[in-house]
């Protein structure tokens, strides 16, 4: 893409102190986001994608972040937190899982909505609070007038999370974070939710980094996908090579372990055998080489090099893979039969 | 089926292949009538909850039901009357013919041999303070195994779901997500019961590992001839698992019927909806799919909509929707399928 990108991340490296030791939680990241495109992020429990948007946040407060974070060409990394306050919200906003958590219980949602429009442009109270009832009303909550001045609690799971992108656009940010926004919502409201997302994306050009576990979400908003394992990027491509060709024997796994509502058959399903690594104690080489059948099935000095050697992220072709067995993108997927879903 | 012929633990061979599973309703395992769950509101505060209102349903031996719906709809608190953590307050639940609804505790110790239930959070189902020896054997020593048996049985249920008996003196916090589940699964399994209640046994774990689980309850299904009751919000993996499903809105059911029914043909409005905000781990798929958008959310169970409680998210709903609460009734001639709706999609 010829444009700079909005987001550039390069070598993000974060480290947390432990008592068991240093825990290197993200390491060697790098992506780039552009305006009015969305980078979906997936990964398990444990693969540093939140601990990535954090990073990106300035939300780490006694862990080491190194490499360099630049958002519109400032970098990010080693900001005194007075200058990432201006940018929180006004630049960059984040949306989280648990909408409930995230909002003051004792204050009405209006009032923390105009909160964000009276730190960042001295608004007075009513201008901000008449900003706070148009956001609403954005976000499509109706009769937002009334809205505004109920609490956290009035609303329902699906309204509080309208709330919560409703607060971080209040002071139109270009980057928006959303870490598993639809993950405690029921599956009807997370469609109008990340119908709601795309809308507002379109309409403002915002560059969205949506963190996530779910496959089916990614395939659904994303145009880029970075598939992260154990701390580090197994692949990055666009969302229709990832999905027609992983080169990642994670991501292959992944995607044949699903079960999926067009599977016509009841074969039993892939699984990927073990459990995600731990990071206290990571593996020399490949993170995903104790579970992966293709270095299973290679011969011994191959297998080795996937044990002992942590294999580097290659590009070519706008993808990239960190693998000593790549798959070719050509290989089918698993053989599965589809058949029409209403 | 008499406990008698049923296979007894370990079982390595599977069950003879030839066997057909049953036809639903045929002399069921399971009959639920009616079943009715009203909490009752805080005096003045708040007003009562009908959490389940009128269910009705059966599974045969060796069948999996799904029980789907989303937060609220009142699946779990079903499971948990039919398991007998809940007494329901209206209705029946019958087991090998015999109502077992209102038992007291005493009465009830038999048949908790024969229903077992695997819960969500597998470490937090798990006493962290006690041994898998122990977690295991303890359904056993409560039904009157001496110790040396039920310990000997607790490694041979390990290894029957996939763990290593060798492991059988660790504590749950040793155990990975997956690992834990499997703990829980062996320890439902302890006293060979024929229902196994799984209230969303598969969703608390991570992507890699659910199809292991999933692939482990297909197994055991096969080689002990269990009959699941699996409740899930997902609606993929109910439709891997199950044979029959119903769909729970608001404490009704407003469908059920055989998988292949219900999926690829959904008569009520909530199916099809439901089915259609599943996202496919396909992008092209998914970008071409027409998706029907609900309205709004899931209304409060204190306060229910009248007439059909789907009415007002329905993009079908006329005057009679919001008058009259539709009876579950067979879809069309010839099916089994029923649907509670007074405008189905003609199959």
């Amino acid at each position: 893409m010829a444009a700079e990108p909005l987001l550039s991340v390069r070598d993000l490296t974060v480290t947390f102190p432990t008592g068991g030791g240093p825990v290197r939680a993200v390491d060697s990241l790098s992506f780039d986001v552009h305006r009015g495109r969305t980078l979906g992020i997936v990964g398990e429990s444990g693969s540093g994608k939140s601990v990535t948007s954090m990073a990106v946040m300035g939300l780490h407060t006694g862990a080491e972040v190194t490499g360099s974070i630049t958002l519109d060409g400032r970098e990010l990394v080693g900001l005194a937190e007075r200058d990432l306050n201006r940018l929180r919200g006004r630049k960059m906003a984040m949306v989280f899982q648990d909408p409930l958590s995230s909002l003051h219980p004792y204050y009405t949602v209006g009032e923390q909505i105009a909160e964000h429009h009276r730190v960042h442009f001295g608004s007075r109270r009513a201008a901000a609070r008449q900003r706070a009832v148009e956001m609403l009303a954005e976000v499509g909550i109706p009769e937002p007038e009334r809205r505004a001045g109920e609490y956290p609690h009035q609303f329902s799971g699906g309204m509080r999370q309208r709330v919560m992108i409703a607060m971080a656009l209040a002071c139109e940010p270009e980057l928006l974070i959303a870490d598993e926004p639809t993950t405690a919502l029921d599956v009807t409201v997370q469609a109008q939710i990340l119908e709601l997302i795309a809308r507002i994306q379109q309409e403002r050009s915002l560059a969205v980094v949506l963190i996530t576990h779910d496959l089916g979400v990614v395939a659904r908003v994303a145009h880029e996908v970075l598939v992260m394992y154990g701390g580090r990027a197994a692949e990055q491509a666009p969302v229709e090579a990832v999905f027609a060709g992983p080169a990642h024997p994670y991501t292959r796994g992944l995607l044949d372990s699903l079960p999926r509502l067009d599977d016509a058959d009841d074969t039993p399903l892939r699984a990927i055998p073990g459990s995600p690594p731990s990071l206290l104690a990571p593996a020399p080489g490949c993170a995903f080489a104790p579970r992966c059948p293709r270095a299973a099935a290679a011969d011994a000095d191959a297998r080795e090099r996937c044990e002992r050697v942590r294999p580097r992220l290659a590009a070519s072709d706008g993808r990239a893979v960190a693998c000593h067995l790549p798959l070719s993108p050509d290989t089918a997927p698993m053989d599965r039969t589809r058949k029409a879903i209403p | 089926m008499t406990p008698t012929d049923r296979p007894a633990l370990p079982v390595g061979a599977p069950a003879d292949p030839s066997a057909e599973p049953p036809p639903p309703h045929a002399d069921p395992l399971l009959s639920v009538r009616n079943l009715t769950m009203t909490f009752p509101g805080r005096r003045g505060r708040s007003a009562p909850v009908r959490a389940v209102d009128g269910v009705s349903f059966d599974v045969a031996a060796g069948e999996t039901l799904g029980l789907v719906g989303e937060s609220g709809c009142g699946k779990s608190t079903t499971g948990r009357m039919i398991v007998r953590l809940l007494e329901p307050t209206g209705g029946s639940v019958s087991y090998d013919g015999r109502d077992i609804s209102h038992l007291g505790q005493r009465e009830l110790r038999p048949l908790r041999r024969e229903i077992q239930m695997v819960f969500q959070d597998p470490h937090s189902s798990l006493n962290p303070r006690q041994t898998v020896a122990r977690i295991i054997s303890d359904p056993l020593l409560v039904q009157g195994s001496s110790a040396v048996d039920a310990r000997r049985r607790a490694a041979e249920l390990m290894e029957l779901v996939g763990l290593i008996p060798e492991h059988i003196d660790r504590y749950p916090h040793e155990f990975s997500g997956g690992q834990a589940q499997r703990i829980g699964i062996a320890r439902s399994l302890a006293t060979n019961p024929r229902l196994v209640v799984a209230d969303e046994p598969v969703s608390a774990l991570d992507v890699s590992v659910q199809a292991q689980i999933v692939n482990l309850m297909e197994r055991l299904q096969r080689e002990l001839g269990l009959a699941y009751l699996f409740i899930a919000h997902d609606l993929s993996v109910v439709k891997r698992v199950c044979d029959r499903v119903a769909v729970m809105y608001l404490g009704r059911i407003v469908e059920i019927g055989p998988k292949e029914r219900v999926y690829t043909a959904p008569a009520h409005p909530y199916t099809q909806a439901l089915l259609s905000a599943v996202p496919l781990p396909d992008p092209v798929a998914e970008r071409s799919r027409e998706r029907i958008t609900l309205l709004g959310d899931p209304p409060s169970p204190a306060t229910p909509p009248p007439g059909c409680t789907f009415h007002p998210r329905c993009a079908k709903a006329q005057a009679i929707c919001r008058s009259e609460a539709p009876a579950l009734r067979v879809a069309a001639p010839a099916e089994t399928r029923q649907v509670a709706c007074h405008f189905p999609e003609a199959a």
